[in-house]
Protein backbone atom coordinates (compact mmCIF):
# COMPACT_ATOMS: atom_id res chain seq x y z
CA UNK A 1 0.00 0.00 0.00
CA UNK A 2 1.32 3.47 -0.83
CA UNK A 3 2.45 5.58 2.11
CA UNK A 4 -0.21 8.27 1.68
CA UNK A 5 -2.90 5.56 1.71
CA UNK A 6 -1.35 4.19 4.88
CA UNK A 7 -1.48 7.68 6.39
CA UNK A 8 -5.12 8.02 5.42
CA UNK A 9 -6.28 4.64 6.59
CA UNK A 10 -4.34 4.35 9.85
CA UNK A 11 -5.34 1.56 12.23
CA UNK A 12 -7.15 4.00 14.51
CA UNK A 13 -9.16 5.37 11.60
CA UNK A 14 -10.11 1.89 10.40
CA UNK A 15 -11.05 0.89 13.93
CA UNK A 16 -13.26 3.94 14.56
CA UNK A 17 -14.74 3.61 11.07
CA UNK A 18 -15.75 0.02 11.75
CA UNK A 19 -16.72 0.44 15.39
CA UNK A 20 -17.69 4.05 15.88
CA UNK A 21 -17.92 5.23 19.50
CA UNK A 22 -21.00 7.05 20.76
CA UNK A 23 -23.00 5.88 17.77
CA UNK A 24 -26.30 6.71 19.39
CA UNK A 25 -28.82 9.43 20.02
CA UNK A 26 -28.06 11.28 23.26
CA UNK A 27 -30.83 10.87 25.77
CA UNK A 28 -32.40 14.19 26.71
CA UNK A 29 -30.45 15.99 24.00
CA UNK A 30 -30.97 19.75 23.90
CA UNK A 31 -29.08 20.44 20.70
CA UNK A 32 -28.98 18.62 17.40
CA UNK A 33 -28.18 19.12 13.75
CA UNK A 34 -28.35 17.11 10.55
CA UNK A 35 -25.37 17.30 8.24
CA UNK A 36 -25.18 16.01 4.72
CA UNK A 37 -22.64 15.73 1.97
CA UNK A 38 -24.49 16.23 -1.30
CA UNK A 39 -21.47 14.90 -3.18
CA UNK A 40 -21.98 11.35 -1.96
CA UNK A 41 -25.36 11.38 -0.24
CA UNK A 42 -23.90 10.69 3.20
CA UNK A 43 -25.67 12.18 6.16
CA UNK A 44 -25.37 12.14 9.90
CA UNK A 45 -27.11 13.57 12.91
CA UNK A 46 -25.22 14.94 15.90
CA UNK A 47 -27.06 15.16 19.20
CA UNK A 48 -25.74 17.02 22.25
CA UNK A 49 -26.56 17.60 25.85
CA UNK A 50 -25.14 20.98 26.81
CA UNK A 51 -25.30 22.21 30.42
CA UNK A 52 -23.88 25.53 31.62
CA UNK A 53 -21.98 25.90 28.37
CA UNK A 54 -20.33 22.50 28.72
CA UNK A 55 -20.92 19.53 26.41
CA UNK A 56 -21.94 16.81 28.84
CA UNK A 57 -22.82 14.20 26.25
CA UNK A 58 -22.53 13.83 22.50
CA UNK A 59 -23.49 11.17 20.00
CA UNK A 60 -23.92 10.72 16.28
CA UNK A 61 -25.88 8.50 13.93
CA UNK A 62 -26.04 8.13 10.20
CA UNK A 63 -24.15 6.67 7.31
CA UNK A 64 -20.85 7.48 5.76
CA UNK A 65 -17.46 6.27 4.64
CA UNK A 66 -14.67 5.10 6.94
CA UNK A 67 -13.20 8.60 7.09
CA UNK A 68 -16.44 10.37 7.99
CA UNK A 69 -17.42 7.75 10.57
CA UNK A 70 -13.97 7.76 12.15
CA UNK A 71 -13.89 11.54 12.24
CA UNK A 72 -17.36 11.65 13.85
CA UNK A 73 -16.44 8.95 16.34
CA UNK A 74 -13.18 10.66 17.32
CA UNK A 75 -15.01 13.97 17.56
CA UNK A 76 -17.47 12.64 20.11
CA UNK A 77 -14.57 11.53 22.31
CA UNK A 78 -12.71 14.80 21.89
CA UNK A 79 -15.46 17.31 22.65
CA UNK A 80 -17.09 15.59 25.59
CA UNK A 81 -16.76 17.69 28.76
CA UNK A 82 -15.40 20.61 26.81
CA UNK A 83 -16.97 24.05 26.71
CA UNK A 84 -18.64 25.37 23.58
CA UNK A 85 -15.67 27.68 23.01
CA UNK A 86 -13.17 24.83 23.35
CA UNK A 87 -15.18 22.72 20.92
CA UNK A 88 -15.25 25.59 18.42
CA UNK A 89 -11.47 25.99 18.75
CA UNK A 90 -11.04 22.27 18.19
CA UNK A 91 -13.18 22.56 15.07
CA UNK A 92 -10.80 25.21 13.72
CA UNK A 93 -7.76 23.08 14.50
CA UNK A 94 -9.19 19.93 12.91
CA UNK A 95 -10.27 21.89 9.87
CA UNK A 96 -6.75 23.24 9.49
CA UNK A 97 -5.31 19.77 9.99
CA UNK A 98 -7.37 18.14 7.25
CA UNK A 99 -7.05 21.00 4.78
CA UNK A 100 -3.49 22.23 5.32
CA UNK A 101 -1.72 19.29 6.93
CA UNK A 102 -0.08 18.43 10.25
CA UNK A 103 2.71 20.99 9.94
CA UNK A 104 0.18 23.80 10.37
CA UNK A 105 -1.26 22.70 13.73
CA UNK A 106 -0.18 21.59 17.16
CA UNK A 107 -0.78 17.88 16.63
CA UNK A 108 0.15 16.98 20.19
CA UNK A 109 -2.65 19.14 21.52
CA UNK A 110 -5.04 17.35 19.18
CA UNK A 111 -4.34 13.96 20.73
CA UNK A 112 -6.00 11.09 18.88
CA UNK A 113 -7.51 13.48 16.35
CA UNK A 114 -4.04 13.77 14.81
CA UNK A 115 -4.72 10.49 12.99
CA UNK A 116 -6.87 12.53 10.59
CA UNK A 117 -3.73 14.26 9.29
CA UNK A 118 -3.50 11.92 6.27
CA UNK A 119 -6.70 13.46 4.88
CA UNK A 120 -4.81 16.59 3.81
CA UNK A 121 -3.16 14.56 1.02
CA UNK A 122 -6.62 13.66 -0.34
CA UNK A 123 -8.50 16.89 -1.16
CA UNK A 124 -11.53 14.92 -2.32
CA UNK A 125 -11.90 13.45 1.18
CA UNK A 126 -11.74 16.69 3.21
CA UNK A 127 -15.51 16.96 3.15
CA UNK A 128 -15.84 13.43 4.51
CA UNK A 129 -13.56 14.28 7.44
CA UNK A 130 -15.17 17.62 8.23
CA UNK A 131 -18.86 16.68 7.91
CA UNK A 132 -19.28 15.70 11.57
CA UNK A 133 -17.47 18.84 12.72
CA UNK A 134 -19.60 21.18 10.63
CA UNK A 135 -22.65 19.42 12.02
CA UNK A 136 -21.37 19.74 15.59
CA UNK A 137 -20.82 23.46 15.12
CA UNK A 138 -24.29 23.92 13.65
CA UNK A 139 -25.78 22.06 16.63
CA UNK A 140 -23.80 24.17 19.12
CA UNK A 141 -24.80 27.40 17.43
CA UNK A 142 -28.38 26.27 16.91
CA UNK A 143 -27.93 27.70 13.45
CA UNK A 144 -29.84 25.35 11.25
CA UNK A 145 -31.64 22.08 11.20
CA UNK A 146 -29.46 20.95 8.35
CA UNK A 147 -25.94 21.79 7.23
CA UNK A 148 -24.15 20.84 4.09
CA UNK A 149 -20.51 20.43 3.17
CA UNK A 150 -21.19 22.20 -0.14
CA UNK B 1 -13.82 0.04 -39.71
CA UNK B 2 -17.62 0.12 -39.85
CA UNK B 3 -19.21 -3.30 -39.54
CA UNK B 4 -15.91 -4.84 -38.49
CA UNK B 5 -14.81 -5.80 -35.01
CA UNK B 6 -13.54 -2.83 -33.04
CA UNK B 7 -9.77 -2.44 -33.11
CA UNK B 8 -9.38 -1.21 -29.53
CA UNK B 9 -5.62 -0.71 -29.74
CA UNK B 10 -6.10 1.59 -32.72
CA UNK B 11 -8.95 3.41 -30.97
CA UNK B 12 -6.84 3.91 -27.84
CA UNK B 13 -4.07 5.46 -29.91
CA UNK B 14 -6.59 8.11 -31.00
CA UNK B 15 -7.05 9.34 -27.42
CA UNK B 16 -3.98 11.27 -26.22
CA UNK B 17 -5.14 11.44 -22.60
CA UNK B 18 -5.02 7.65 -22.28
CA UNK B 19 -1.29 7.61 -23.02
CA UNK B 20 -0.33 8.86 -19.57
CA UNK B 21 0.35 7.60 -16.09
CA UNK B 22 -1.55 8.84 -13.05
CA UNK B 23 -0.31 8.21 -9.50
CA UNK B 24 2.67 6.51 -11.14
CA UNK B 25 0.51 3.93 -12.92
CA UNK B 26 -1.03 3.64 -16.39
CA UNK B 27 -4.38 5.43 -16.42
CA UNK B 28 -7.40 3.12 -16.37
CA UNK B 29 -10.33 5.37 -17.13
CA UNK B 30 -13.66 3.82 -16.18
CA UNK B 31 -15.70 7.00 -15.68
CA UNK B 32 -16.88 7.76 -19.20
CA UNK B 33 -20.53 7.89 -18.11
CA UNK B 34 -19.61 11.05 -16.20
CA UNK B 35 -17.51 12.50 -18.98
CA UNK B 36 -15.84 10.70 -21.85
CA UNK B 37 -12.34 11.35 -23.16
CA UNK B 38 -11.74 13.13 -26.44
CA UNK B 39 -10.07 11.73 -29.55
CA UNK B 40 -7.33 13.73 -31.26
CA UNK B 41 -9.78 14.49 -34.08
CA UNK B 42 -12.01 16.46 -31.69
CA UNK B 43 -9.13 18.32 -30.08
CA UNK B 44 -7.75 19.20 -33.51
CA UNK B 45 -11.14 20.36 -34.77
CA UNK B 46 -11.45 22.81 -31.87
CA UNK B 47 -7.87 24.04 -32.32
CA UNK B 48 -8.44 24.39 -36.04
CA UNK B 49 -11.62 26.38 -35.51
CA UNK B 50 -9.95 28.88 -33.19
CA UNK B 51 -6.85 29.00 -35.39
CA UNK B 52 -8.58 29.62 -38.71
CA UNK B 53 -12.34 30.21 -38.53
CA UNK B 54 -13.23 31.97 -35.30
CA UNK B 55 -15.91 34.65 -35.71
CA UNK B 56 -19.50 35.13 -34.66
CA UNK B 57 -22.17 33.32 -36.63
CA UNK B 58 -25.20 34.35 -38.67
CA UNK B 59 -24.50 38.09 -38.41
CA UNK B 60 -21.23 39.06 -40.03
CA UNK B 61 -20.88 39.61 -43.76
CA UNK B 62 -17.15 39.01 -43.68
CA UNK B 63 -15.18 35.94 -44.65
CA UNK B 64 -14.55 34.46 -41.21
CA UNK B 65 -18.14 34.91 -40.09
CA UNK B 66 -19.25 33.11 -43.18
CA UNK B 67 -16.84 30.25 -42.53
CA UNK B 68 -17.81 30.03 -38.87
CA UNK B 69 -21.50 29.93 -39.83
CA UNK B 70 -20.86 27.19 -42.36
CA UNK B 71 -18.96 25.14 -39.75
CA UNK B 72 -21.72 25.61 -37.16
CA UNK B 73 -24.49 24.61 -39.54
CA UNK B 74 -22.44 21.68 -40.83
CA UNK B 75 -22.24 20.43 -37.24
CA UNK B 76 -26.02 20.66 -37.02
CA UNK B 77 -26.29 18.55 -40.16
CA UNK B 78 -23.95 15.95 -38.65
CA UNK B 79 -26.05 15.72 -35.48
CA UNK B 80 -29.21 15.32 -37.56
CA UNK B 81 -27.56 12.54 -39.55
CA UNK B 82 -26.30 10.87 -36.37
CA UNK B 83 -29.78 10.80 -34.82
CA UNK B 84 -31.41 10.01 -38.18
CA UNK B 85 -33.58 13.11 -37.83
CA UNK B 86 -35.60 14.14 -40.87
CA UNK B 87 -34.39 17.72 -40.87
CA UNK B 88 -31.43 19.56 -39.33
CA UNK B 89 -33.90 22.29 -38.28
CA UNK B 90 -35.03 19.82 -35.62
CA UNK B 91 -31.63 20.08 -33.93
CA UNK B 92 -31.23 22.77 -31.26
CA UNK B 93 -27.79 23.38 -29.80
CA UNK B 94 -27.86 23.80 -26.04
CA UNK B 95 -25.27 23.49 -23.25
CA UNK B 96 -26.10 19.89 -22.45
CA UNK B 97 -28.79 17.38 -21.56
CA UNK B 98 -29.76 19.33 -18.46
CA UNK B 99 -30.41 22.50 -20.42
CA UNK B 100 -32.30 20.57 -23.08
CA UNK B 101 -34.71 19.14 -20.50
CA UNK B 102 -35.11 22.50 -18.77
CA UNK B 103 -35.85 24.06 -22.14
CA UNK B 104 -38.68 21.62 -22.82
CA UNK B 105 -40.05 21.92 -19.29
CA UNK B 106 -40.09 25.71 -19.41
CA UNK B 107 -41.47 26.10 -22.92
CA UNK B 108 -43.57 23.09 -23.89
CA UNK B 109 -44.31 22.49 -20.20
CA UNK B 110 -45.42 25.98 -19.23
CA UNK B 111 -47.58 26.22 -22.32
CA UNK B 112 -49.24 22.83 -22.08
CA UNK B 113 -49.23 21.77 -18.43
CA UNK B 114 -51.58 23.33 -15.92
CA UNK B 115 -53.13 22.80 -12.49
CA UNK B 116 -54.07 19.18 -11.84
CA UNK B 117 -52.13 17.89 -14.86
CA UNK B 118 -49.52 15.18 -14.50
CA UNK B 119 -45.93 14.69 -15.63
CA UNK B 120 -44.75 11.11 -15.71
CA UNK B 121 -41.09 10.22 -15.27
CA UNK B 122 -39.43 6.98 -14.07
CA UNK B 123 -37.64 5.81 -10.95
CA UNK B 124 -34.47 5.44 -13.04
CA UNK B 125 -34.00 9.13 -13.71
CA UNK B 126 -31.01 11.16 -12.65
CA UNK B 127 -31.63 14.55 -11.12
CA UNK B 128 -31.55 16.40 -14.45
CA UNK B 129 -34.72 14.59 -15.52
CA UNK B 130 -36.43 14.98 -12.14
CA UNK B 131 -35.74 18.49 -10.89
CA UNK B 132 -36.81 20.48 -13.99
CA UNK B 133 -40.15 18.67 -13.86
CA UNK B 134 -40.49 19.22 -10.12
CA UNK B 135 -39.88 22.92 -10.71
CA UNK B 136 -42.43 22.98 -13.50
CA UNK B 137 -45.02 21.13 -11.42
CA UNK B 138 -44.54 23.62 -8.58
CA UNK B 139 -44.91 26.55 -10.96
CA UNK B 140 -48.00 25.17 -12.69
CA UNK B 141 -49.72 23.30 -9.87
CA UNK B 142 -49.19 19.98 -11.64
CA UNK B 143 -48.28 16.61 -10.18
CA UNK B 144 -45.10 14.59 -10.75
CA UNK B 145 -45.52 10.80 -10.91
CA UNK B 146 -43.06 8.06 -11.69
CA UNK B 147 -42.92 4.53 -13.04
CA UNK B 148 -41.37 2.42 -10.28
CA UNK B 149 -38.24 0.31 -10.65
CA UNK B 150 -38.25 -3.37 -9.73
CA UNK B 151 -35.51 -5.26 -7.88
CA UNK B 152 -33.70 -6.07 -11.14
CA UNK B 153 -33.53 -2.42 -12.11
CA UNK B 154 -36.18 -2.70 -14.82
CA UNK B 155 -39.20 -0.43 -14.99
CA UNK B 156 -42.44 -1.95 -13.70
CA UNK B 157 -44.13 -1.67 -17.08
CA UNK B 158 -47.23 -3.47 -15.88
CA UNK B 159 -48.01 -0.18 -14.09
CA UNK B 160 -47.66 1.94 -17.22
CA UNK B 161 -51.26 1.99 -18.42
CA UNK B 162 -52.53 2.92 -15.00
CA UNK B 163 -49.91 5.69 -14.69
CA UNK B 164 -50.62 7.17 -18.12
CA UNK B 165 -53.85 8.90 -17.19
CA UNK B 166 -56.05 11.37 -19.09
CA UNK B 167 -54.21 14.10 -17.11
CA UNK B 168 -50.71 13.02 -18.21
CA UNK B 169 -49.25 15.76 -20.40
CA UNK B 170 -45.75 14.36 -21.02
CA UNK B 171 -43.69 11.25 -20.37
CA UNK B 172 -40.00 12.05 -19.77
CA UNK B 173 -37.67 9.11 -19.39
CA UNK B 174 -34.10 8.00 -19.74
CA UNK B 175 -32.99 5.74 -22.56
CA UNK B 176 -30.21 4.16 -20.47
CA UNK B 177 -29.90 4.51 -16.68
CA UNK B 178 -26.66 6.28 -15.75
CA UNK B 179 -26.55 4.46 -12.41
CA UNK B 180 -27.49 0.88 -13.35
CA UNK B 181 -27.03 0.69 -17.10
CA UNK B 182 -30.61 -0.51 -17.60
CA UNK B 183 -31.69 0.00 -21.21
CA UNK B 184 -35.29 1.16 -21.18
CA UNK B 185 -37.49 -0.17 -24.00
CA UNK B 186 -38.29 3.39 -24.99
CA UNK B 187 -39.80 2.49 -28.35
CA UNK B 188 -42.50 0.43 -26.66
CA UNK B 189 -43.15 3.12 -24.04
CA UNK B 190 -43.38 5.81 -26.71
CA UNK B 191 -45.88 3.71 -28.66
CA UNK B 192 -48.02 3.19 -25.57
CA UNK B 193 -47.85 6.88 -24.58
CA UNK B 194 -48.65 8.03 -28.12
CA UNK B 195 -51.67 5.70 -28.19
CA UNK B 196 -53.03 7.99 -25.47
CA UNK B 197 -51.88 11.17 -27.21
CA UNK B 198 -49.05 11.81 -24.76
CA UNK B 199 -45.74 13.24 -26.06
CA UNK B 200 -42.45 11.71 -24.94
CA UNK B 201 -39.05 13.19 -24.11
CA UNK B 202 -36.09 10.80 -24.05
CA UNK B 203 -32.91 11.58 -22.10
CA UNK B 204 -30.35 9.91 -24.33
CA UNK B 205 -27.16 11.08 -22.60
CA UNK B 206 -26.07 7.54 -21.74
CA UNK B 207 -27.46 5.89 -24.87
CA UNK B 208 -25.97 7.71 -27.86
CA UNK B 209 -22.46 6.75 -26.77
CA UNK B 210 -23.14 3.02 -26.85
CA UNK B 211 -25.45 2.16 -29.73
CA UNK B 212 -27.10 3.71 -32.80
CA UNK B 213 -30.16 5.86 -32.13
CA UNK B 214 -32.86 6.62 -34.69
CA UNK B 215 -35.30 9.26 -33.49
CA UNK B 216 -37.68 8.66 -36.39
CA UNK B 217 -37.83 4.94 -35.69
CA UNK B 218 -38.33 5.63 -31.96
CA UNK B 219 -40.92 8.29 -32.85
CA UNK B 220 -39.94 10.31 -29.75
CA UNK B 221 -41.06 13.93 -29.60
CA UNK B 222 -37.85 15.13 -27.94
CA UNK B 223 -34.41 13.57 -27.52
CA UNK B 224 -31.59 15.12 -25.45
CA UNK B 225 -27.89 14.39 -25.09
CA UNK B 226 -24.60 16.04 -24.08
CA UNK B 227 -21.50 16.49 -26.21
CA UNK B 228 -18.99 15.72 -23.48
CA UNK B 229 -20.34 12.21 -22.94
CA UNK B 230 -20.20 11.60 -26.68
CA UNK B 231 -16.42 12.16 -26.80
CA UNK B 232 -17.00 15.80 -27.73
CA UNK B 233 -16.42 19.03 -25.83
CA UNK B 234 -18.00 20.09 -22.55
CA UNK B 235 -20.66 22.81 -22.62
CA UNK B 236 -22.39 21.72 -25.82
CA UNK B 237 -25.43 19.51 -26.11
CA UNK B 238 -28.40 18.79 -28.29
CA UNK B 239 -32.14 18.92 -28.07
CA UNK B 240 -33.85 17.11 -30.92
CA UNK B 241 -37.51 18.00 -31.28
CA UNK B 242 -40.05 17.07 -33.91
CA UNK B 243 -40.42 20.17 -36.04
CA UNK B 244 -44.12 20.61 -35.33
CA UNK B 245 -43.42 20.36 -31.60
CA UNK B 246 -40.62 22.93 -31.69
CA UNK B 247 -42.66 25.28 -33.87
CA UNK B 248 -45.54 25.20 -31.39
CA UNK B 249 -43.28 26.09 -28.45
CA UNK B 250 -42.65 29.63 -27.18
CA UNK B 251 -39.04 30.85 -26.91
CA UNK B 252 -36.87 29.89 -23.96
CA UNK B 253 -34.34 32.68 -23.43
CA UNK B 254 -34.45 36.10 -25.10
CA UNK B 255 -31.75 37.86 -27.10
CA UNK B 256 -29.36 37.30 -29.97
CA UNK B 257 -30.18 34.84 -32.67
CA UNK B 258 -33.67 34.02 -31.45
CA UNK B 259 -34.93 37.31 -32.85
CA UNK B 260 -36.12 38.42 -36.28
CA UNK B 261 -36.86 42.02 -35.35
CA UNK B 262 -37.27 44.08 -32.22
CA UNK B 263 -39.11 47.30 -31.57
CA UNK B 264 -39.64 48.72 -28.11
CA UNK B 265 -43.20 47.42 -28.36
CA UNK B 266 -42.79 43.98 -29.84
CA UNK B 267 -40.32 41.28 -30.84
CA UNK B 268 -40.72 38.94 -33.76
CA UNK B 269 -39.10 35.60 -32.99
CA UNK B 270 -36.89 33.68 -35.36
CA UNK B 271 -37.86 30.32 -36.81
CA UNK B 272 -36.76 27.03 -35.27
CA UNK B 273 -34.16 26.01 -34.27
CA UNK B 274 -32.70 29.54 -33.94
CA UNK B 275 -35.64 30.61 -31.78
CA UNK B 276 -34.15 28.49 -29.01
CA UNK B 277 -30.53 29.57 -29.47
CA UNK B 278 -30.35 32.92 -27.73
CA UNK B 279 -26.98 34.65 -27.54
CA UNK B 280 -23.73 33.67 -29.17
CA UNK B 281 -23.64 29.89 -29.42
CA UNK B 282 -20.69 27.66 -28.55
CA UNK B 283 -19.56 27.36 -32.15
CA UNK B 284 -16.28 25.64 -31.33
CA UNK B 285 -18.22 23.23 -29.13
CA UNK B 286 -20.61 22.41 -31.96
CA UNK B 287 -17.70 21.95 -34.37
CA UNK B 288 -15.99 19.66 -31.83
CA UNK B 289 -19.20 17.69 -31.41
CA UNK B 290 -19.46 17.35 -35.17
CA UNK B 291 -15.90 16.00 -35.23
CA UNK B 292 -16.78 13.51 -32.48
CA UNK B 293 -19.73 12.28 -34.54
CA UNK B 294 -17.52 11.93 -37.62
CA UNK B 295 -15.07 9.95 -35.52
CA UNK B 296 -17.73 7.62 -34.09
CA UNK B 297 -19.17 7.02 -37.53
CA UNK B 298 -15.72 6.14 -38.84
CA UNK B 299 -15.30 3.61 -36.03
CA UNK B 300 -18.87 2.44 -36.54
CA UNK B 301 -21.67 2.55 -33.98
CA UNK B 302 -22.53 -1.12 -34.56
CA UNK B 303 -18.94 -2.12 -33.78
CA UNK B 304 -19.02 0.09 -30.69
CA UNK B 305 -22.26 -1.53 -29.53
CA UNK B 306 -20.81 -5.02 -29.99
CA UNK B 307 -17.66 -4.06 -28.07
CA UNK B 308 -19.80 -2.60 -25.29
CA UNK B 309 -21.88 -5.79 -24.96
CA UNK B 310 -18.81 -8.03 -24.90
CA UNK B 311 -16.91 -5.91 -22.37
CA UNK B 312 -19.91 -5.45 -20.09
CA UNK B 313 -20.50 -9.21 -19.99
CA UNK B 314 -16.83 -9.74 -19.11
CA UNK B 315 -16.94 -7.06 -16.39
CA UNK B 316 -20.05 -8.55 -14.81
CA UNK B 317 -18.50 -12.01 -14.88
CA UNK B 318 -15.16 -11.12 -13.27
CA UNK B 319 -16.58 -8.60 -10.81
CA UNK B 320 -19.15 -11.14 -9.74
CA UNK B 321 -16.29 -13.41 -8.65
CA UNK B 322 -14.76 -10.81 -6.28
CA UNK B 323 -15.75 -11.80 -2.74
CA UNK B 324 -18.28 -9.47 -1.13
CA UNK B 325 -19.35 -7.72 -4.33
CA UNK B 326 -23.03 -7.12 -5.01
CA UNK B 327 -23.84 -5.84 -8.47
CA UNK B 328 -26.94 -3.64 -8.63
CA UNK B 329 -29.19 -3.91 -11.61
CA UNK B 330 -29.83 -7.12 -13.47
CA UNK B 331 -32.26 -5.71 -15.96
CA UNK B 332 -33.23 -7.49 -19.17
CA UNK B 333 -30.93 -5.30 -21.22
CA UNK B 334 -28.00 -3.26 -19.94
CA UNK B 335 -25.37 -1.03 -21.43
CA UNK B 336 -22.11 0.60 -20.51
CA UNK B 337 -22.26 0.57 -16.73
CA UNK B 338 -21.59 -1.83 -13.85
CA UNK B 339 -22.71 -0.48 -10.49
CA UNK B 340 -21.82 -2.33 -7.32
CA UNK B 341 -21.36 -2.23 -3.57
CA UNK B 342 -18.86 -4.21 -1.53
CA UNK B 343 -19.85 -5.58 1.87
CA UNK B 344 -19.76 -2.74 4.40
CA UNK B 345 -16.96 -0.82 2.71
CA UNK B 346 -18.17 2.58 1.63
CA UNK B 347 -17.86 3.39 -2.09
CA UNK B 348 -15.86 6.54 -1.35
CA UNK B 349 -13.19 4.51 0.41
CA UNK B 350 -13.14 2.09 -2.52
CA UNK B 351 -12.83 4.98 -4.96
CA UNK B 352 -9.87 6.48 -3.11
CA UNK B 353 -7.95 3.21 -3.02
CA UNK B 354 -8.70 2.47 -6.70
CA UNK B 355 -7.52 5.96 -7.58
CA UNK B 356 -4.16 5.21 -5.98
CA UNK B 357 -3.98 2.22 -8.34
CA UNK B 358 -4.59 4.51 -11.32
CA UNK B 359 -8.18 3.33 -11.75
CA UNK B 360 -10.77 6.09 -12.17
CA UNK B 361 -14.33 5.12 -11.24
CA UNK B 362 -17.27 7.14 -10.03
CA UNK B 363 -18.44 6.66 -6.47
CA UNK B 364 -21.53 8.23 -5.00
CA UNK B 365 -25.21 8.47 -5.81
CA UNK B 366 -24.63 9.38 -9.48
CA UNK B 367 -27.16 12.20 -9.17
CA UNK B 368 -29.85 9.55 -8.90
CA UNK B 369 -30.69 9.65 -5.21
CA UNK B 370 -34.27 8.37 -5.52
CA UNK B 371 -32.94 5.30 -7.35
CA UNK B 372 -30.29 4.73 -4.66
CA UNK B 373 -33.02 4.92 -2.02
CA UNK B 374 -34.95 2.35 -3.99
CA UNK B 375 -32.02 -0.08 -3.66
CA UNK B 376 -31.44 0.85 0.00
CA UNK B 377 -27.94 2.24 -0.55
CA UNK B 378 -26.56 5.77 -0.26
CA UNK B 379 -23.99 5.25 -2.96
CA UNK B 380 -22.39 2.73 -5.30
CA UNK B 381 -19.15 2.24 -7.17
CA UNK B 382 -19.79 2.69 -10.85
CA UNK B 383 -17.43 1.47 -13.53
CA UNK B 384 -18.51 2.84 -16.88
CA UNK B 385 -17.16 1.52 -20.14
CA UNK B 386 -16.42 3.13 -23.46
CA UNK B 387 -15.06 2.15 -26.83
CA UNK B 388 -11.46 2.63 -25.64
CA UNK B 389 -11.75 0.29 -22.65
CA UNK B 390 -10.27 -3.20 -22.65
CA UNK B 391 -10.45 -6.41 -20.67
CA UNK B 392 -7.14 -5.33 -19.12
CA UNK B 393 -8.86 -2.21 -17.75
CA UNK B 394 -11.49 -4.40 -16.12
CA UNK B 395 -8.76 -6.69 -14.74
CA UNK B 396 -7.02 -3.64 -13.22
CA UNK B 397 -10.29 -2.75 -11.52
CA UNK B 398 -10.57 -6.24 -10.08
CA UNK B 399 -6.95 -6.10 -8.85
CA UNK B 400 -7.71 -2.77 -7.22
CA UNK B 401 -10.72 -4.26 -5.45
CA UNK B 402 -8.50 -6.95 -3.98
CA UNK B 403 -6.32 -4.10 -2.62
CA UNK B 404 -9.42 -2.59 -1.07
CA UNK B 405 -10.08 -5.86 0.73
CA UNK B 406 -6.48 -5.91 1.98
CA UNK B 407 -6.78 -2.39 3.45
CA UNK B 408 -10.11 -3.09 5.12
CA UNK B 409 -9.16 -6.57 6.21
Amino acid sequence: MSSDLQDLYQEVVLDHGKRPRNFREVEGANARALGHNPLCGDQLTVTLKVEDGVIRDVGFQGQGCAISRASASLMTGAVKDRTREEAEQLFEQVHKLVTEGPAEVDTEALGKLAVLSGVSEFPARVKCASLAWHTLRAALRGEAESVSTE
Amino acid sequence: MSGARLNVAKVRADFPILQQEVRGRPLVYLDSAASAQKPRAVIDAITNFYTHDNANVHRGVHFLSERSTVAFEAAREKVARFLHAKDSKEIVFVRGTTEAINLVAQTFGRKNIGPGDEVLITGLEHHANIVPWQMLCEQQGAKLKNIPVNADGDLALDRLDELLTPRTRILALTHVSNALGTVVPVKELIRRAHAKGIPVLVDGAQAVTHFPVDVVDLDCDFYAFSGHKLFGPMGIGVLYGKKERLEAMPPYQGGGDMILSVTMEKTLYNRVPYRFEAGTPDVAGAVGLGAAIDYLERVGMEAIAAHDRELLAYAEEVLGRVPGIRILGHGRERSGVVSFVMEDIHPHDIGTILDREGVAVRTGHHCAQPLMQCFGVAATVRASLALYNTREDVDALVQGLHKVREVFG
